[in-house]
């Protein structure tokens, strides 16, 4: 009943779930925890199967048709499961009674194996006790033949030895020495064990006689010299087993690789001599010298550890006989370094360098005491410095020649018309700044090789430490911007004492550059040479803001000087139309002499140029209206004088007046005082060094009453025109004051013009 | 130890003239000319009361002219030059003349120093130095520590060499020199050396120097472009023979010595204008005084050049350690260069300034206003020297 329900559909369960299931269950596994909550009584297949109430589910879910197809259906099932279990009881019966007829033939076939088994044991047993007899009797041939063949052998050794003269008289001939001294040296010490016998002795006093004679040739080869470094090591080789002293051995062939080295060093010294840097560029001469030289040297302190292996008290003869080669070398290196001077191509210098500093590895490997290596350090450090050295100067005769260049663009003619007209201040600034700034750029650039990573010398500690801080910022650049504020400085002394031979414009231009270089310039280019060398300030190095206060300094001096220049140059006009002139015995003024004209036009011109360079300033506020009302007041202040009552001792009227007026303007007014950096406080240093100037030619003067006059329409002219050039207008009013309050003074007739007419000749001219 | 202020004198007219009253050694006294050419010309003769602090003055009228220099002979207290503008027929000309001051004028001020305005005396004409065929006279010079009988003038181009006679009242030409170039050469001013014997005078030109023998009235040397500018005034070093200093319009003071005239031994800029006088102290010759037109008065140490560049020499065996070691510190000190003290009293150009011939630590300077400030070294600086 319960295989009629294991194919029972209704189950709905897949058939290879089910066969799993089943087979779990027959090995009593444990099974899957879903199936053990809730095993259900009406699952045909299962275990807990219970025939009744799946009947009772039956009869209560399905109708009456369902009912019997379902009995059909499970008749149907039944009667194949039966069919099914006989095919298989018949199936297994079959192969049981086979099995059976298989032990039974096995039985059979093994009581006749053991007695064959027993047959073999005896035969065994007898073949061992034969074997036993035949070594027995064939032991005595077989310890006869041993001692034969060992005879033998001795006796081959022997013919060797007795050869061995022979032997070695052919080597000779033939030149093999090599042969022969292994020859002799496997032969020798057996001759010396039986020397005592006069047989061996014999042949061994031969074999001596080759060897001594042997050993001649091979010295006599070594002292020839001529033969390649590597034939030369193998004859000290040969000469070395031979049992030569050592220590001669090596004296001779550290004097012989010296001439042969010491031919190399005459070849480059040679070539140093022939004028040569002008035909092989310095990565040739390096070149040679690294191939010919330092290739050799390497192989004879290679072939001298080689042979000399076991002796280290000749260390240090190597090491002075390297030290003293390599210091030569060095010195023909430094000598064509030093030829080299142009600074256009650094990367081939640095390139020779890089290849001579790489070559010297090879000798601290193959010798890691000698100082070769750490002195050629020293050379190529010693290449940077001179180097760095040359670059500053470069740079320095660059900037000369530039300002050359400035100076004749500045003292080109003014635009003759058709040609093309000469460059302005700005560009002229401009192109010199940038020039400059080139410069320096592409000097970096060149110095920059020196560090490069594929350059085996820059992880020396000086190229990473000084070499950047102390040699490429400190030495090149630093230098260089200080340079350039030293020469604008001197520009000031010299010029000032000497009739001033440096156009003011270059002075003007100057102060604008070092002013650039204070606000930008000097920041810029630090910064870019810190990032490019990644400087680190092991040593104390000159601060950005010191260099600025220098340029500034600079600046501010060139300035100061141009102003004083400017200034004289109209001071010395107005000085001479003063002093020239008879003030005693002029005739009335008609006209605005022609110098206050020149003074005006001359101050405009430098109004333009400085305008040109410099930003305009702060002035003081003041009407537009500013000429005419100040002169009101100028002119009264003249009245007061002109029409002072009494002028008696005991009443010093003009003195106290004068006081007066000072009180004004309570600040002293410096007459050569440094200017601010803007174009309103630029003229106004120059109006009053001229104006200063010209007060004080007047008090050294004598007029008459027309000169008075005169003196009083120049000052109304200059005061019509000046006033808009200064910061504070009251100043020009204040020393124009003076200056016709002190010709007054010295006025012999002191009558002066009607204001009006004064106004008149100026606006007329 | 506070130093004394400044005792200031104020003249009713411009000045530019001023000289310490050379022969006189006991009394503090100055003599200023003044320039006026609407009224009469004056001379006053200041005397200071160095334990008051007093001025008193005394007017002596100066009909010539107006006064453009000044010098007290150095024999005869009374006796002193001037140059002075004279202006005739629409023609100014500088002359010169000696003058003796009326021998009463002191007492008579003694007793009314304050009505002295009221009938000043006049001076007394001694001679001309006649200058019709020389030109302006620029300056007059007494002959250093002489018995006052010789004077030279420049005038124009020329140096003349006179003898005085006879009281002084007449004056002869003895030599005479000219000054050969190009162009309208004018001496600005000149020097005579108190040393060589007297033989030696400096002048100025333009911006040149040049030094002349007296004896033959030839040139011995000349600076060119000694400044960058006009040479305004210079004065020898009392002490050392051959230095001397000068000043000019390019606001520097420069230090010569005669026998290296290619650059000058020290230059000092410390003006800002043109500077009109510069003085060695008669007695110690670091101390140096110049005036200039930018208001100012400059006392400057220049110890370096000074024939004192190591301080006074002091005996080490009369000190004992703890002197000695504090002797030291204060002998190097001085021998940096400084400015001692910038005057500001004046308020217009200052044109002149001298020490005064009695005591060697106060001078005067009188600018254009015709304001006269009397002033002494700063005592700190004083005891230094001294001790």
């Amino acid at each position: 009943m319960k295989a009629a329900g294991l194919r029972f559909p209704v189950s709905g369960s897949s058939s290879p779930g089910r066969k799993r299931r089943l087979l779990r269950l027959y090995y009593s596994a444990a099974p899957e925890p879903q199936q053990e909550e809730q095993p259900d009584p009406c699952d045909i297949n299962g275990a807990q199967f219970d025939p009744e109430l799946y009947l009772n589910k039956l009869r209560k879910e399905c109708s009456l048709n369902e009912l019997m197809d379902q009995e059909s259906c499970m008749v149907r099932q039944i009667r194949s499961l039966d069919s099914d279990m006989q095919t298989l009881v018949y199936e297994n019966y079959n192969k049981f009674i086979s099995a059976t007829d298989t032990i039974r033939k096995m039985k059979n076939d093994f009581k006749k194996m053991e007695d064959e088994m027993d047959c073999l044991s005896t035969n065994m047993a007898a073949i061992t006790e034969f074997s036993a007899r035949i070594s027995g009797t064939l032991q005595d041939q077989h310890a006869q033949i041993t001692k034969l063949s060992g005879v033998h052998t001795l006796l081959r050794k022997l013919q060797f030895l007795f050869e061995l003269p022979a032997r070695l008289n052919k080597c000779l001939e033939l030149q093999a020495y090599a042969q022969a001294v292994s020859s002799h040296c496997r032969a020798r010490c057996v001759l010396q064990q039986y020397s005592h016998m006069p047989s061996f002795r014999g042949i061994q006093d031969d074999c001596h006689a080759i060897m001594e004679r042997l050993a001649q040739q091979l010295r006599q080869k070594f002292r020839d010299g001529g033969t390649s470094a590597k034939e030369l090591s193998e004859c000290v080789e040969l000469l070395l087993q031979l049992d030569e002293p050592a220590e001669e051995l090596c004296d001779k062939f550290l004097s012989h690789a010296q001439t042969r080295l010491e031919a190399d060093l005459q070849g480059l010294e040679a070539e140093l001599r022939d004028s040569a840097p002008i035909d092989t560029d310095i990565l040739e001469f390096i070149d040679r010298g690294c191939n010919e030289f330092v290739s050799n040297l390497c192989l004879v302190i290679a072939s001298y550890q080689e042979l000399f292996v076991n002796r280290p008290q000749e260390g240090d003869k190597l090491l002075v006989f390297v030290d003293t080669l390599a210091a030569r070398y060095f010195s023909l290196v430094e000598r064509r370094i030093q030829e080299e001077k142009g600074v256009g191509d650094n990367s081939l210098l640095v390139r020779a360098l890089d290849r001579f500093h790489r070559r010297l590895q090879a000798v601290s490997k193959l010798l890691p005491g000698s100082a070769v290596p750490s002195q050629g350090t020293e050379i190529v450090i010693q290449a940077a410095r001179e180097r760095i050295k040359q670059y500053l100067s470069a740079l320095q005769s660059f900037y000369l020649d530039s300002l050359t260049d400035v100076r004749q663009a500045l003292a080109a003619p003014r635009g003759p018309p058709g040609k093309e007209a000469p460059p302005s201040l700005p560009d002229l600034l401009t192109s010199l700044s940038n020039s400059i700034l080139n410069q320096i750029k592409s000097v970096l650039a060149s110095v920059h090789l020196f560090t490069a990573k594929d350059i085996t010398f820059s992880s020396k500690p000086y190229f990473k430490g000084e070499f950047c801080s102390q040699g490429v910022r400190e030495g090149l650049v630093v230098s260089f911007i200080k340079f350039i504020c030293q020469s604008s400085r001197q520009f000031c002394e010299s010029a000032g004492d000497r009739g001033g031979s440096t156009p003011p414009v270059l002075l003007l231009l100057l102060s604008r550059l070092c002013l650039d270089f204070e606000t930008s310039t000097i920041s810029y280019i630090l910064t870019l040479t810190d990032e490019q060398f990644l400087v680190q300030h092991h040593s104390p190095v000159t601060a950005v803001t010191a260099l600025c206060a220098e340029a500034r300094e600079a600046a501010q001096k060139l300035l100061n000087h141009y102003v004083k220049v400017q200034g004289l140059i109209i001071s010395q006009m107005l000085r001479k139309s003063v002093e020239t002139r008879d003030w005693v015995n002029t005739i009335e003024p008609r006209n605005v002499r022609a110098v206050m004209k020149r003074v005006v036009e001359d101050t405009t011109s430098i109004d333009v140029q400085v305008g040109l360079l410099y930003e305009e300033g702060v002035r003081k506020a003041h009407s537009s209206d500013s000429s005419k009302r100040t002169f009101s007041v100028y002119s009264s202040s003249r009245q007061q004088i002109r029409y002072a009552p009494s002028y008696t001792p005991s009443a010093p009227m003009d003195t106290n007046l004068l006081s007066n007026i000072h009180k004004l303007f309570s600040e002293r007014i410096d007459i050569f005082s440094p200017v601010e950096f803007n174009k309103v406080s630029v003229l106004t240093g120059i109006i009053k060094i001229s104006l200063k100037t010209f007060l004080e030619c007047v008090r050294l003067r004598t007029f008459g009453r027309y000169g008075l006059q005169q003196i009083q329409v120049d000052c109304h002219y200059l005061q019509m025109y000046l006033w808009r050039f200064v910061s504070d207008e009251n100043l020009v009013h204040f020393l124009l004051d003076e200056i016709v309050g002190s010709a007054a003074h010295r006025c012999l007739d002191p009558s002066p013009m009607e204001q009006s007419v004064i106004e008149v000749i100026c606006e007329r001219g | 130890m506070e130093d004394d202020a400044p005792v200031i004198y104020g003249l009713e007219f411009q000045a530019r003239a001023l000289t310490a009253q050379t022969a006189e050694t006991d009394a503090i006294r100055f003599l200023v000319g003044t320039q006026s050419l609407k009224f009469e010309n004056q001379i006053h003769i200041i005397d200071f009361d160095d334990e008051n602090n007093i001025i008193n003055k005394n007017v002596l009228l100066h009909h010539a002219g107006e006064i453009w220099h000044i010098s007290a002979s150095p024999a005869d207290k009374g006796v002193l030059t001037t140059c002075y503008n004279k202006t005739s027929e629409s023609r100014v000309l500088t002359c010169a003349a000696v003058w003796r001051m009326p021998p009463e004028w002191e007492s008579g001020s003694h007793e009314s120093p304050d009505d002295s305005s009221n009938s000043p005396q006049t001076l007394e004409l001694l001679c001309h130095l006649d200058n019709t065929a020389h030109g302006n006279t620029a300056c007059v010079l007494w002959e250093p520590m002489g018995d006052g009988k010789r004077v030279i003038s420049l005038a124009d181009s020329h140096v003349v060499l006179w003898d005085l006679q006879e009281s002084s009242t007449k004056a002869t030409i003895s030599s005479s020199a000219t000054l050969e170039g190009k162009g309208q050469l004018k001496f600005t001013s000149g020097k005579w050396s108190p040393h060589h014997n007297c033989t030696q005078l400096a002048t100025a030109n333009d911006m040149a120097i040049r030094g002349w023998d007296l004896r033959s009235m030839s040139q011995i040397y000349c600076i060119e472009n000694a400044h960058g500018q006009l040479v305004r005034d210079l004065d020898f070093n009392p002490n050392k023979q051959y230095y001397l200093a000068s000043c000019g319009d390019d606001c520097k003071v420069k230090f010569w010595d005669v026998r290296h005239i290619n650059e000058p031994v020290k230059t000092l800029e410390e003006h800002s204008h043109w500077v009109w006088s510069v003085r060695y102290n008669h007695s110690h010759d670091q101390l140096l005084l110049t005036a200039s037109s930018d208001s100012r008065v400059i006392l400057s140490n220049m110890v370096s050049i000074s024939s004192e560049p190591f301080g006074h020499l002091v005996d080490d065996d009369d000190l004992s350690d703890s002197e000695e070691t504090h002797h030291e510190e204060k002998s190097k000190e001085p021998l940096q260069d400084s400015i001692i003290a910038t005057y500001e009293e004046h308020e217009d150009s200052v044109y002149a300034v001298e020490w005064s011939s009695a005591d060697p630590w106060l001078f005067a300077s009188l600018s254009y206003d015709g304001r006269l400030v009397i002033n002494r070294v700063p005592r700190a600086l004083k005891y230094r020297i001294l001790l």
